[in-house]
């Protein structure tokens, strides 16, 4: 017996030891670098609603992502079927995956070509219009569907993660949801809507040509010429605020898009004084734009983001090297914002914010002081009420609940879990249930010291039947808790982690050290009275 | 030290003639209250909306506040003091898709509305309708699944259906009390609150097993007896610890609802009404309904 505990000690002082380690980094930054060495640094994070920030969810509308992968597939093939020399009329896209063609000729020519270049669009239906014309329509094939779809998220994800690391955040935390919500955790952040607009932007660089020869009036009508299209280019007004838009007729083929960027930067323009974004193309995007600036001299270039025109210029030469640049009436600010997010890259389709919290650093600290104020106040007053009622057991109990804090803390640690409010509430009721399940022991005890029996054998059988019932309350409740994980959301999960790691460190406490401390008590320090 | 003295017998159960209608009217004021204001008044966490929380240096009325949202056009938005002085909540209940939008303007515009007063933007949420009907539908399923989960095994563990039902039907009757105090006393049900919910459901089912062990260690101890005086017993015999247990949680959270700030308030106080519920529904919700069971469908088997 003497022997045996003497390695309950070993085991317990282990695991307690282990989780105060765990622990210490939460409470203070400046440790010894060896320490971080041997154990791992992770903290105890606060979730937003405690230690301010913001948190943002988007969707990727990943639809669109399939719809203008379709867009690009028709565009080809118009250009295949004019290099073929096969006579085409209608050519569209209906809805996200399916494009609508009318051709004529050679049946089998036409059909070659859609076969052999085009396999992933699968031919839904061919219809006889009269006069040898033939009505195609075709589909995106379900697997190539799903592989776009699952691609724009995995791609948001990873540029959204660029744009946040270049403006730099400590401790962000991007993930996935589901299949394609995007949770966004940015602790400490200044100023919101900034990030937001940063985060939320498409930032689709676009290069088209202006169409010089058709109509604009006619097309603002909304007879545009086909091929073409119109976007705006928009004017804020400095002293109204007013948004002026002037509009453009573009061709509406893409000669190039902002995946062949190299670098885009900030630049000063000496003369006017105004910031502008320097773009710097790599080797294919050189060539493109050289090519495409060589066939077009004294046409104008329409730059476009996010379907906005930024300007177009009228290319007056052949631009070798490889450089463009970006001019609006931007501040320095907004220049930056732009450079960063031309960098990181485009999403590849757009996102839509479907919440958004944000607590300001000042709130965050106010719920916290008062919540620790709280906290400390009970947790102090339950400590003495149990030293009060249950005198030297009531001591050990105290033991045991300053450890089961310790403990949950180190495995919060190290399960990387954030605290958020929900969590305490499930920090809480764990607690609670520690102080049952001490109360439980204690009143069984007494019980079985009234029965008459000696101390060992009432501590022992206190033990033994508070056992049972402590083991059924923590299961019953842990089974709950492992559902509400499984099928909950965000808080619902929260709560439920904070739950489970306590009901286990409960048991572990309030059942296994408590009893070592009264079996050494007993046995080897030989307490005749038990303080009960 | 002795709270309460061995051999205390009170007779619980044999008051459950009167509890009945006490549980009964109170569920029944629970419901007709949620029913009354159609239903719980949700947050922005699960209606959608927009929620500004806002703190000026200087003085300011909240009519000024109300007047300046009025004067952006949003008639609809709710105003009301939060805390400390110059602190406002304001909340929007739309559920359009542009919600982020509406939000940046309407910061933009107080921000000139009350320049030279030191506005802080201290709290933004914007909830996507999406967001909350999600969410509620989520947290349903969890709880409902469960709650299953909590059935089947109380059963097993007991070795009889009617431990389990017991235990469930007292967790049924502390979320209908616990709901109904939040719409009694009109509080906003948001995310907080839900976590409430899901602690009441945690402490009372921890209650209820407590009781039912001591019970079906009294059943193997007093075989003789029947089943309501086993019962009682077995309340009596608990009856120390379920009184420093309770009244332990209960100095917390009375802690939490005096100290803690006005966003813990609410928490607080739902709290206190969960607890007292789930005290109460284990010898007069869970009890009751293992004994009727028994009566209905086990004795023609034992004798």
């Amino acid at each position: 017996m003497l022997r045996n505990l003497k390695w309950r000690l070993i085991v317990y002082a282990a695991v307690s030891l282990f989780a105060v380690l765990l622990f210490l980094p939460t409470l203070t930054p400046e440790l010894p670098t060896l320490f971080y060495k041997i154990i791992p640094t992770e903290k105890v994070h606060l979730g937003l609603d405690l230690q301010g920030g913001m948190h943002l969810i988007l969707e990727v509308e990943a639809e669109k992502a399939v719809e203008s992968y379709v867009e690009r597939i028709k565009n080809n093939l118009r250009d295949d079927l004019r290099d073929k020399a096969i006579p085409v009329g209608k050519l569209e896209r209906e809805k996200s995956n399916q494009i609508v063609l009318e051709v004529s000729g050679d049946k089998a020519n036409w059909e070659k070509l859609l076969s052999q270049r085009y396999s992933i669009m699968q031919e839904l239906s061919t219809t006889s219009l009269d006069k040898g014309i033939w009505k195609v329509v075709l589909v995106l094939d379900s697997r190539q569907a799903e592989q776009v779809r699952k691609s724009a998220v995995d791609q948001a994800l990873e540029t959204i993660r660029n744009r946040i690391d270049q403006f730099g955040v400590a401790e962000p935390e991007i993930t996935l949801q589901g299949t394609d919500r995007i949770l966004i955790q940015l602790p400490g952040i200044k100023d919101p809507q900034r990030a937001i607009e940063l985060i939320g932007r498409t930032a689709l660089l676009e290069f088209k040509l202006v169409d010089e020869d058709g109509n604009l009036e006619e097309a603002l009508k909304g007879n545009p010429p086909e091929g073409s299209i119109i976007l705006y280019q928009r004017f804020v007004d400095p002293k109204t605020g007013g948004v002026k838009k002037n509009p453009f007729l573009l061709k509406e083929k893409t000669l190039m898009t902002g995946e062949v960027l190299k670098d885009a930067r900030v630049t000063l323009d000496t003369q006017f004084n105004e910031p502008y974004v320097a773009l710097e193309f790599d080797d294919i995007g050189a060539k493109l734009f050289e090519q495409i600036t060589g066939a077009n001299v004294k046409r104008r270039l329409a730059i476009i983001l996010d379907d906005n025109v930024y300007s177009a210029p009228v290319i007056q030469e052949k631009i070798a090297g490889g450089r463009a640049q970006i001019t609006g009436r931007f501040d320095m600010k907004e220049a930056g914002d732009l450079a960063i997010v031309l960098r990181a890259g485009a999403l590849p389709a757009p996102v839509k914010i479907l919440e958004q919290r944000s607590v300001g650093p000042s709130l965050g600290q106010d719920s916290i002081r008062k919540g620790i104020i709280a906290t400390l106040i009970s947790a102090a007053l339950v400590a003495l009420f149990m030293i009060f009622y249950y005198r030297v057991s009531g001591v050990i109990a105290d033991v045991a609940l300053i450890l089961n804090i310790i403990l949950v803390m180190g495995a919060l640690a190290i399960f990387r879990a954030t605290l958020t409010l929900p969590g305490i509430a499930g920090l809480v009721l764990s607690i609670g249930m520690a102080v049952d399940a001490n109360v439980l022991i204690h009143e069984r005890i007494k019980e079985e010291l009234r029965w008459g029996k000696t101390i060992r054998a009432a501590i022992d059988e206190g033990y033994r039947r508070a056992f049972v019932t402590i083991l059924d309350s923590n299961v019953t409740t842990l089974i709950a808790a492992l559902f509400l994980y499984q099928f909950g959301t965000g808080p619902v999960r929260g709560f439920a982690v904070t739950l489970c790691i306590g009901l286990l460190s409960n048991i572990f406490t309030a059942v296994y050290v408590t009893r070592w401390i009264f079996d050494f008590l007993t046995l080897k320090v030989n307490v005749k009275r038990l303080s009960i | 030290m002795e709270l309460i003295r061995p051999g205390t017998k009170f007779d619980f159960i044999g008051k459950k003639k009167i509890t009945v209608w006490i549980s009964g009217i109170a569920i029944l004021l629970s419901l007709g209250s949620i029913f009354l204001h159609n239903g719980l008044r949700y947050g922005v966490d699960f209606a959608g909306g927009i929620l500004l929380q806002i703190r000026f240096a200087q003085n300011v009325d909240i009519s000024e506040v109300r007047n300046a949202m009025e004067a952006i056009g949003s008639k609809d938005a709710m105003v009301q003091k939060f805390g400390g002085e110059n602190e406002f909540l304001i909340r929007i209940e739309k559920g359009e898709d542009d919600l982020e939008k509406i939000s940046k303007e309407i910061q933009a515009d107080l921000q000139q509305r009350f320049q030279g007063k030191n506005l802080e933007i201290r709290r933004v949420e914007v909830v996507g309708p999406k967001v909350g009907k999600d969410l509620k539908a989520k947290a349903l399923w969890a709880v409902s699944l469960s709650f299953i989960a909590i059935l089947i095994y109380v059963a097993w563990r007991f070795r009889q259906i009617s431990f389990g039902l017991g235990g469930i039907a007292a967790l049924v009757h502390d979320i209908i009390i616990a709901y109904g105090a939040i719409s009694i006393f009109d509080l906003e049900y948001s995310l907080p609150l839900m976590a409430v919910i899901l602690t009441i459901i945690g402490f009372s089912i921890n209650d209820t097993i407590v009781i039912f062990d001591r019970v079906r260690e009294d059943v193997k101890k007093y075989r003789k007896e029947n089943l309501e005086t086993i019962f009682n017993t077995a309340i009596n015999e608990t009856l120390g610890r379920t009184i420093l247990t309770s009244g332990t949680v209960m100095m917390v959270v009375l802690i939490l609802f005096f100290f803690g700030g006005p966003v813990i308030h609410d928490f607080a106080l739902t709290l206190i009404v969960g607890l007292i519920s789930g005290t109460y529904s284990t010898i007069y919700v869970a009890s009751p309904v293992v004994l009727f069971w028994d009566k209905q469908f086990s004795r023609k088997k034992k004798r």
